[in-house]
């Protein structure tokens, strides 16, 4: 990678365009949902520029349908969305998984259920790592805290997109979407823009045809074909990230992931100056989860406080994770409110003495 | 005396036996694809986007690379095809259940925006693969699984007429209706499925021709009954013809 020095000013939204064309995207498709605007409208005026296409759906459905053919012709392609418009995207989202399909879909999480708010939530954790859409598949959920990190993972995500030839989905909130902040811009090498070229659909010429189906009606062919799958989640589970703050000696543990991550971290940062033992895990890939270092952690005797912008959903995989040595508690942070640091002490001091 | 070959296979077409019920005309209406795209010079450059029913495994007997679309969302998936690869020639192949009532939307906005695709769309008035349930396209009075007394137009509205449709929207370079129920309109079918397809070869925009078709198993027709019906009963109300041509103007691209 080559670090430039030059920093700019942007918001979350524009950092993840710009991590896409730096990990040259060739394809966009979009559909307007807040607050994720910027996204397609800065790639309709650069993807062009870049020698892409950018092509405005006429909804969200054909939007990740549009993607689903780009993808199966092996071309860097993504989407973006917000909560309800990732509702639509799952019809597609459903066949690029069991159709070995690389695929980019953001997701800028606003509050729901329903139409719920154009504000920041967590809610949307359940159906982005459970695979909202028909059937048993799984996308790889990345969890960026920062503009940094949307430029970073935007890049990454193509690559892991393509090692595993499935859906990688980017999960921000309306904090991350609409924050503007300082990011330094770096240029991946070594992109492969033929990466797909031993499976992807280009015309036979010279060679047998090629087909990206999900349909199996065989006795026993999907059987099979979910095997497949399978396996590639499990291979999936070699590659994790999360970020450990102040852990070492803590008695507490703040779990928490994206912005209420990082939100969590000025809160533990404040806890700590009034010699509080909190730390925070922020896991960064929401699937794969974890769970190793979790646990690694539980078995050392710590304290878990679960803290997201939902009613109570990454909190399962927390538990999941420690259930043999420990077990976590939960605080909301109700969709429809924008917390602030002090928001998350207040529960974390009644947790810390025991509650 | 020499023997002269004055029929064979196309390349593009696969040797093999159809999954089709007899009397069925989606093998008419594949042969006619595949040999359009050996005249055409087009096979090994093509990029298939299969639906949803019985035609979902024209995959199987065409001998091009294919991607496989969820109910009624080819015309987006074929965009993504063709935005992802310009230089190559991207089909659509839809039943009347897949274009006219699911994917409704997807073929108005991909036609309105003059997507470079060309589309087949094969009308037989029947879901054929679910069993004979009822379809966008189903005439006045005609018995099916979900409507059993007859469509009635209080209950279940009328027929839709996707040809018209189709050729109002600007986008659009080519639309027209044939029918594959005798000779004569096979003949006239492939002439217009020809001109569909040249709009896209020629970067001249977006080709659309509707086939009507029997479906002989879910009319409950013998093969012969069924061509019949399509000549006193489909072509009456669907009626044939070329509905919208600029090619020779240039298209809309």
């Amino acid at each position: 990678m080559s670090k430039q020095t030059e920093r700019i000013f942007v918001k979350g939204n524009e950092a993840v365009v710009r991590g896409a064309l730096a990990a040259r995207c060739k394809c966009f498709f979009g559909y307007p949902i807040t607050p994720q605007n910027e996204i397609p409208e800065l790639m309709s005026s650069e993807l062009p520029k870049a020698g892409g296409e950018f092509v405005q759906a006429e909804s969200e459905v054909a939007a990740a349908n549009m993607l689903l053919g780009a993808g199966a012709c092996g071309i860097r392609a993504m989407t973006s969305s917000s909560s309800p418009g990732i509702s639509l995207k799952q019809e597609a989202i459903s066949y690029m998984a069991g159709s070995n399909t690389p695929a980019i879909i953001v997701n800028m999480n606003r509050g729901g259920p329903g139409l719920g708010d154009i504000g920041p939530a967590q809610g949307d954790y359940y159906q982005s790592t459970r695979g909202g859409g028909h059937g048993d598949y799984r996308l790889l959920v990345l969890a960026p805290a920062t503009g940094q990190e949307a430029y970073d993972m935007t890049i990454k995500a193509f690559d892991l997109a393509y090692k595993y030839k499935n859906p990688v989905m980017i999960l921000g909130d309306a904090i991350l979407g609409q924050m503007k902040e300082a990011i330094t811009p770096w240029q991946p090498e070594g992109i492969d823009d033929e990466a797909g070229r031993e499976w992807s659909l280009s015309g036979a010429k010279g060679r047998e045809k090629r087909l990206i189906k999900s349909l199996y009606l065989e006795e026993g062919a999907l059987a099979g074909q979910n095997k497949n799958l399978q396996k590639k989640y499990e291979d999936m589970q070699s590659y994790v990230e999360y970020e450990e703050f102040e852990t070492e000696d803590a008695d507490l543990v703040v779990c928490a992931y994206g912005s209420i991550g990082r939100i969590a971290k000025s809160a533990v940062r404040n806890l700590r100056k009034q010699g509080h033992k909190v730390g925070l895990f922020r896991p960064i890939t929401l699937y794969p989860f974890p769970s190793a270092a979790l646990l690694a952690l539980a078995k050392q005797g710590k304290k878990f406080l679960t803290i997201e912008h939902n009613l109570g959903q990454m909190v399962d995989d927390v538990r999941l994770a420690i259930r043999t040595v420990a077990d976590s508690d939960f605080a909301p942070i109700y969709p429809g409110n924008l917390p602030i640091p002090e928001d998350i002490e207040g529960p974390v001091l009644e947790w810390l003495e025991g509650k | 005396m020499s023997e002269k070959l004055v029929f064979d296979r196309p390349q593009a077409v696969i040797d093999r036996a159809t999954h089709y019920c007899p009397g069925c005309h989606h093998g008419v209406a594949h042969r006619i694809v595949g040999e359009l795209l050996d005249e055409l010079e087009v096979t090994q450059d093509t990029i298939l986007v299969t639906a949803i029913g019985c035609s979902v495994f024209l995959y199987n007997y065409l001998n091009v690379d294919a991607v496989e679309a969820p109910h009624g969302r080819a015309p987006a998936v074929a965009t993504g095809v063709k935005a992802a690869r310009k230089d190559k020639f991207v089909l659509t192949y839809q039943g009347d259940g897949d274009l006219a009532s699911i994917g409704m939307a997807e073929i108005i906005h991909a036609a309105n925006r003059g997507e470079n695709i060309a589309v087949v769309f094969v009308n037989n008035t029947v879901y054929g693969m679910t069993g004979g349930q009822m379809a966008p396209t189903t005439l006045i009075g005609q018995r099916t699984t979900t409507c059993p007394s007859g469509r009635c137009m209080e209950h279940e509205g009328a027929p839709i007429r996707m040809t018209e449709i189709i050729s109002s929207l600007g986008g659009v370079t080519y639309a027209a209706r044939a029918a594959l129920n005798n000779v004569k309109n096979i003949r006239q079918a492939k002439k217009f499925m020809r001109k569909a397809f040249q709009c896209q070869i020629e970067k001249k925009g977006f080709g659309f021709v509707e086939l009507l078709s029997a479906c002989p198993t879910n009319w409950k027709m013998t093969p012969i009954q069924a061509n019949e019906r399509i000549e006193t009963e489909m072509i009456p109300y669907f009626p044939l013809g070329e509905f919208k041509d600029t090619l020779d103007e240039g298209g809309t691209c």
